[in-house]
């Protein structure tokens, strides 16, 4: 196995675990902690395709340098929503607040329709 | 021939907005003034891209004469100039809207509303001409933070935790359709969209890919089973935000997902493949239409609406087999696009008036609410006409096409698929419908409504009822660069 096999083999594992964390977290904080994880997964990845040839190939290397910016960003940006939920309500998890639940045709509003 | 006013109007499409919003973010003083500004200025520049794709096609520019693979690439052609041209009107009648909307709720809303709006159309227009699949992962990225920013604009709790559902979803999604760019790459040694469309049969690698690519924008453009993100975000937003995210947002998922289908990966999708696109998508009709029918608020019932809309689209992919029902499934996609963003822009600014005038939005205590704000009343119904697909709507014209192209290929159960989605819309539209025609009550309480937003929002429904008047020439632009898979077909047989 060469490194970069290797390299590549191990990003797909660490995309696994952020998966995992996304699907089985409800901790917003874990979530996003599982995003980075999985984000550094797809780079390990990609930086071991830059590293399959003679000479390494620098469009890949472009590539993490980018998705690096934008996953610092997008962190960034959920941190700071997410601190502001938890601001508000003191919460820290995935769940909706409660909408009112989905109210069918009820009777009260059969009995308004005679009102043409 | 291209001309360096060409290539300016392709730069000014990314750098105009982006600039913009900088400026709007430094001075809010001069709110919405400025900001106002810049999106007429926009509009012009996306006119102009139209009418230059429309005389010299399609035409492309390497940034800073980089060139491919280290540079980027801006490609304009049929597909971008609809999409560009799309945005434009439909941005700048939401923003009209905009101004009147913001006026009434906390400076802080306004302050970060134009920024952040300016922000999210720059990021779709550098969407829609991005020459190759990475650019459109960055591009993609920067919508979903644009949008998401916007999403929680409103500052309820509900607004924020389905925001922040919103932006984790949209996270994973990308990096998903990342890692598919990653395998693309190291196959084919190239991300250029028009470079792959060379490529043909299917090895495991680049089915693999496709696969990943697929399914991260499946989730991007809130196709069933994947969703869920949609309603709350959509429906917890100001009006204007609902507006722009259901009419412009989830299209840029879809835009990728044409390119992908009809370009990058043209010789390597099936049939068997576009039919469990379709799949998912009646799935989608009949998911959302019954999810719009049991809403009890009217904001939720238009954003199930849209989940149910988006599985139309859905269907062109199962109808691309030879070449005269590709081509009709492909102008039915792309016009059904154009016609949606309309009508439900209108639909979405029309709810947002009711609220704003009767102070919620629950569809039992509306009945009479056409009497009182007609012409609002009479924008959501004609963006209804378009939605339930009546003629002589853009969404008729669209749906026409897609039967037209169900009975070319034959595969008639599509033809059952849309009619029953045409009824079912009817349905749930008619729920609200008829209670707001009812006589008001006492106690609906209204208040007087800025005159701008009501005018807004009937000329967007306006224009989605001229799409299937004007059909023909739509088309025409539609069909200035035809799709790859179509031209390929053309000439094998």
């Amino acid at each position: 196995m060469t490194t970069a096999q290797l390299f590549a083999i191990a990003g797909a594992g660490i995309v696994a675990i952020g998966f995992y964390a996304q699907l089985a977290r409800h901790n917003l904080i874990r979530k996003i902690l599982g995003l980075n994880l999985m984000g550094s997964g797809v780079f390990l990845i990609l930086v071991s395709l830059a590293g399959r040839g003679e000479t390494p190939d620098s469009v890949p290397q472009a590539m993490v340098l980018t998705g690096l910016v934008v996953s610092v960003s997008a962190t960034a940006l959920a941190l700071a929503l997410v601190r502001r939920l938890h601001r508000e309500s003191g919460r820290l998890d995935w769940v909706m607040p409660t909408p009112p639940p989905p109210e069918l045709m009820s009777e009260d509003e059969e009995s308004d329709d005679d009102s043409h | 021939m291209t001309t360096a006013i060409d290539v300016w109007i392709l730069a000014g499409l990314v750098i105009l907005p982006l600039a913009g919003a900088c400026m709007v973010y430094a001075l809010p003083r001069l709110n919405p003034g400025l900001g106002l500004i810049t999106v007429v200025a926009l509009a012009c520049l996306s006119a102009l891209l139209v009418i230059r794709v429309a005389i010299v096609g399609p035409y492309r520019h390497a940034v800073g004469s980089w060139g491919a693979p280290l540079g980027i690439d801006l490609h304009a052609d049929g597909l971008s100039a609809v999409m560009i041209g799309m945005t434009g009107v439909v941005g700048l009648i939401i923003s009209i809207y905009a101004v009147a909307y913001l006026r009434h709720t906390p400076r802080r809303a306004q302050e970060f509303f134009w920024p952040l709006w300016l922000f999210l159309w720059g990021s779709l227009n550098a969407l829609f001409l991005s020459g190759d699949i990475f650019n459109m992962y960055v591009a993609l990225e920067l919508i979903g933070l644009g949008a998401v920013a916007l999403a929680a604009l409103g500052g309820s709790r509900e607004a924020l935790v389905a925001a922040i559902r919103y932006l984790l979803i949209a996270l994973a999604a990308s990096l998903i359709y990342l890692l598919g760019v990653a395998l693309t790459y190291s196959r084919h040694g190239t991300v250029d969209w028009l470079l792959l469309s060379d490529i043909t049969g299917s090895d495991p690698v680049t089915r693999i890919a496709l696969a990943l690519l697929m399914g991260g924008l499946l989730v991007k453009s809130a196709i069933w089973p994947l969703h869920v993100w949609l309603p709350p975000a959509h429906a917890n937003a100001p009006a204007p935000v609902s507006a722009a995210l259901s009419a412009l947002v989830v299209k840029a998922g879809i835009y990728i997902m044409l390119r992908l289908w009809f370009w990058a990966f043209a010789g390597v999708t099936t049939v068997e493949l576009g039919t469990v696109l379709a799949v998912l998508g009646t799935a989608a009709i009949l998911w959302g239409s019954l999810m719009a029918l049991r809403q009890a608020r009217l904001k939720l019932l238009v954003a199930y609406s849209t989940v149910a809309q988006l599985g139309y689209i859905m269907l062109a992919f199962a109808l691309t087999v030879g070449p005269p029902a590709s081509r009709l499934a492909w102008e039915g996609g792309v016009y059904f696009i154009v016609a949606h963003a309309c009508a439900k822009a209108a639909m979405f600014l029309a709810a947002g008036t009711i609220l704003y005038s009767v102070g919620h939005d629950r569809i039992r205590d509306l009945a009479g609410i056409g009497q009182r704000l007609p012409m609002t009343f009479f924008a959501f119904a004609l963006g209804g006409v378009s939605i339930m697909g009546l003629p002589p709507s853009g969404g008729f014209v669209a749906k026409w096409l897609l039967l037209n192209a169900a009975l070319t290929s034959g595969q008639w159960w599509w033809m059952v698929v849309l009619v029953v989605g045409g009824l079912l819309s009817a349905a749930y539209l008619f729920r609200f419908g008829n209670r707001a025609m009812l006589r008001p009550k006492a106690d609906l309480r209204t208040k007087p409504v800025p005159r701008l937003m009501e005018y807004s929002a009937l000329a967007l429904a306006c224009l989605a009822l001229l799409l299937g008047i004007f059909a023909d020439q739509t088309l025409d632009l539609i069909d200035r660069v035809r799709p790859v898979t179509i031209t390929l077909w053309e000439i094998a047989r």
